[in-house]
């Protein structure tokens, strides 16, 4: 049987756990821009294993696109693991920082009575500013942003999207799919 | 025990019994052929008169022996020249490892003298490019680079040594590891933990799957890519086709991956595929595809391609599955041990009636009456006159098409060609490479006018090392398969395609001390070609041919594989 690809286009997240070696996010990187693909957000950092690094890359496309990606990527002799995840396998998170004009008082109080709603904290402060961090999914980011808005935003910095698979499974589970790349890098 | 680093790296390349390195040296790599003074009589230097030709040569001679070719350039324009080499090399899997060097860590980065981001330039042509910066990590690179070219679906790596790497005065703890041994220590012991690799097997369950297809096939097909060819499968994959009694299609990277002139091959697929293969794979229930990749001269339509099949791939290369062609089942695993288990597995099967019905329509090779020379005399000549097991190099283009179509090409790394990446100008440096790897076999390179124009200054090196390579221009006046394509589908408009200017190509050859001969006439090729054979240098062939000479079959670009534009 042929394979069927979802054709809705949508955001996914890619999770690929690499050797921590140098060059290997222009390596990924490249793979993207190659096919004209613009990346929506991209954050490296460290797994839970000594000299591997974690990325999340989230892009919107269809399945038969991140499918192409994921399988570059899955080829990189750098590349341990891929796991490609929807909004429906996994949990996403954020952080933003948001600075937002907030010169009399007023302002302020009501600055702070939205970052409570939003449960998001309050780390900097100025006679004409508060920085307010939040960490949550885009939706949420993005409904505080529209809020904080009416104050004047000054200037804004988000992470990016890092995600992780519900229940179970986990980046390291082996499966055949996973066997198989490896076997073009097994011999080695 | 303490050696100087670039001892090491000359060690490391015997480690890998290395002989024979291809290459132009510069400023920056000067110390690493100083080092080389001390190895000449272990490590045989082919100096080129160009970086391009020697990127050519190491493949040639990779693609012809089996063996890693390895290839020095220094920095800068040394290493952007081998590019076009580096991208051939890739697109074909061919195993090479590309040695420069770059300026100091000091002046790294400060835009220096003959300074380029090498590594970065080479990272999307390469399986792996590695900038060494401590002097100490050079035996582990040099085990892990030779390691990644050679194995899993082959290809070309970079290793950029900066220049106080290689300075004399640089020493570094050094052990031989005789190659069998290298996965055992460093850094290739720690990338197959990283990747928990285990030894490799092709899954079973997938193999019974196909075993069970063949059964209920009853018009099956094989097509036999490069990864026949780069795998060394063509024993297996003779028996396979043999017990399956199935047309064989070939494409150009498999050329000799599976005999010529056996009597299952339908011959070339695709563009320019003979109508056999073109029909069966539109007609079969069962498409097996062994190492190739369905590119866009293969699979012209991917959406109808082998509409009628289920379509089985065979690749090491996991990413390759439903790339361009969407299958029904896959195997992963070398091509040699798949085919293996496989011919362990099927009975002898006969698909009389549906070979009769495929086989018959192979092209008659009916050589056309003409008073001038035409390329099938051409290549009939050769074909007649020259040994069987001669090594073929082409450049790309009509004559590309034509020696492909009309030699019968026996074993793996018979036929040496850029099949992916279509360089104009691969030929010269692939003979070269393929003659110092194969110094008994007779080598030939077959070109355009066009293509040889691109790096003839080759000629040099052939006389030096004095290579009795046979180089036979198929000079037509024109790029061919560019005029071809605008006598076809440009109203004849032929733009920039006509090459009326010299040089002479016969008193070129001459002029480096060469042979050169021009053929006019059948009983002119005849002559040339058999002196050519007995001259014991290198050669030049001038054959003065029609401009509108085409390469038939044709299908043009993304049409359905049997709507031929020419028959």
């Amino acid at each position: 049987m042929k394979r069927e690809f979802d054709t809705e286009k949508k955001e996914y997240t890619l999770c690929i756990l690499t050797d921590d070696t140098p060059g290997v996010l222009s390596q990924v990187a490249r793979l993207f821009s190659r096919k004209g693909y613009n990346i929506e957000s991209i954050v490296t950092g460290e797994s839970d294993r000594p000299h591997t690094a974690r990325l999340a890359i989230s892009i919107v496309g269809d399945e038969l696109m991140i499918d192409q990606i994921a399988a570059q990527c899955r080829k990189l002799i750098c590349v341990q693991a891929v796991k490609v995840l929807d909004e429906a396998s996994s949990i996403r998170r954020e952080v933003a920082l948001i600075k937002v004009r907030a010169a009399d008082r007023n302002a302020r109080d009501e600055v702070i009575q939205m970052a409570n709603i939003f449960r998001a904290n309050i780390i900097d402060v100025s006679r004409e500013t508060l920085t307010v961090a939040t960490f949550g999914d885009k939706e949420k980011t993005a409904a505080l942003i529209g809020m904080l808005s009416d104050f004047g935003i000054l200037e804004i910095t988000k992470t990016g999207t890092i995600a992780i698979e519900r229940g179970r499974s986990t980046i390291y589970d082996d499966n055949k799919l996973k066997e198989e790349y490896n076997y073009g890098k097994n011999v080695l | 025990m303490k050696i100087r680093a670039t001892a090491a790296i000359m060690e490391c390349l015997l480690e890998q019994e290395v002989d024979t390195v291809f290459g132009y040296p510069g400023g920056t790599i000067l110390n690493l052929y100083d080092e080389l003074y001390n190895y000449k009589d272990k490590i045989h230097h082919v100096l080129t008169a160009h970086e391009q030709g020697a990127s050519h040569a190491a493949d040639g001679y990779a693609r012809s022996t089996g063996k890693v070719g390895v290839c020095f350039a220094t920095s800068g324009p040394g290493a952007t020249n081998l590019v076009t080499g580096i991208a051939t090399a890739y697109m074909d899997s061919s195993p090479i490892v590309f040695i420069t060097c770059n300026v100091t860590e000091q002046t790294l980065g400060k835009d220096a003298f003959q300074e380029v981001d090498i590594t970065g330039i080479a990272m999307p042509i390469t399986k792996a490019t590695y900038l060494v910066r401590d002097p100490q990590t050079i035996p582990d690179v040099m085990r892990q680079a030779f390691a990644v070219a050679a194995t899993g679906r082959p290809g070309p790596v970079l290793i950029d040594f900066l220049k106080n790497v290689t300075f004399p005065n640089v020493e570094i703890d050094y052990e031989f590891v005789p190659w069998t041994e290298n996965r055992k220590c460093g850094s290739l012991r720690s990338l197959s933990s990283s990747h928990d690799l285990k030894a490799p097997e092709p899954n079973i369950g997938d193999i019974n799957i196909l075993v069970d297809m063949i059964a209920q096939s009853e018009k099956p097909m094989l097509i036999c890519g490069g990864g026949v060819v780069r795998g060394r499968a063509h024993k297996e994959f003779k028996e396979f086709a043999e017990k399956l009694d199935a047309p064989v299609a070939i494409t150009v990277m498999g050329g000799g991956g599976f005999p010529g002139g056996h009597p299952l091959t339908t011959g070339m697929i695709g563009m320019h595929g003979s109508q056999a293969s073109n029909v069966a794979c539109n007609e079969c229930d069962l498409l097996i595809a062994v190492g190739c990749r369905f590119s866009d001269r293969v699979a012209l339509q991917p959406d109808t391609f082998a509409s009628q099949a289920k379509i089985v791939h065979i690749d090491i290369d996991r990413s390759e599955i439903d790339k361009n062609v969407l299958t029904d089942h896959h195997i992963i695993g070398s091509a040699k041990r798949v085919l293996a288990l496989l011919n362990e597995r099927l009975p002898q099967y006969s698909h009389k009636g549906w070979k009769e019905h495929i086989l018959p329509l192979r092209e008659p090779s009916v050589p056309r009456e003409s008073e001038t020379l035409t390329p099938k005399q051409v290549l009939e000549t050769i074909r007649q006159l020259a040994p069987q097991d001669t090594i073929v190099a082409t450049d790309v283009g009509q004559h590309q098409m034509w020696s492909i179509q009309h030699f019968h090409f026996d074993y793996p790394g018979q036929l040496l060609t850029s099949g992916g990446f279509g360089t104009m100008g691969f030929g010269l440096g692939a003979a070269i490479g393929a003659k110092v790897g194969n110094p008994e076999k007779v080598v030939i390179h077959t070109t355009g006018d066009g293509c040889f124009r691109m790096n003839c200054h080759e000629l040099a090196t052939v006389e030096h090392y004095h290579l009795p390579i046979i180089t036979v221009v198929f000079n037509n006046g024109t790029l061919g398969m560019v005029r071809q394509w605008q006598n076809l589908i440009y109203n004849k408009r032929f733009s920039e395609t006509t090459l009326d200017r010299g040089p002479d190509f016969v008193r070129l050859a001459e002029a480096y001390g060469l042979k050169g001969f021009r053929a006019t006439t059948m009983a002119e090729m005849e002559e040339a070609f058999s002196a050519a054979l007995e001259a014991g240098c290198g050669c030049v062939i001038d054959c003065m041919l029609d401009m509108d000479e085409m390469v038939r079959p044709m299908v043009a670009g993304g049409a359905h594989i049997t709507d031929f534009l020419l028959r």
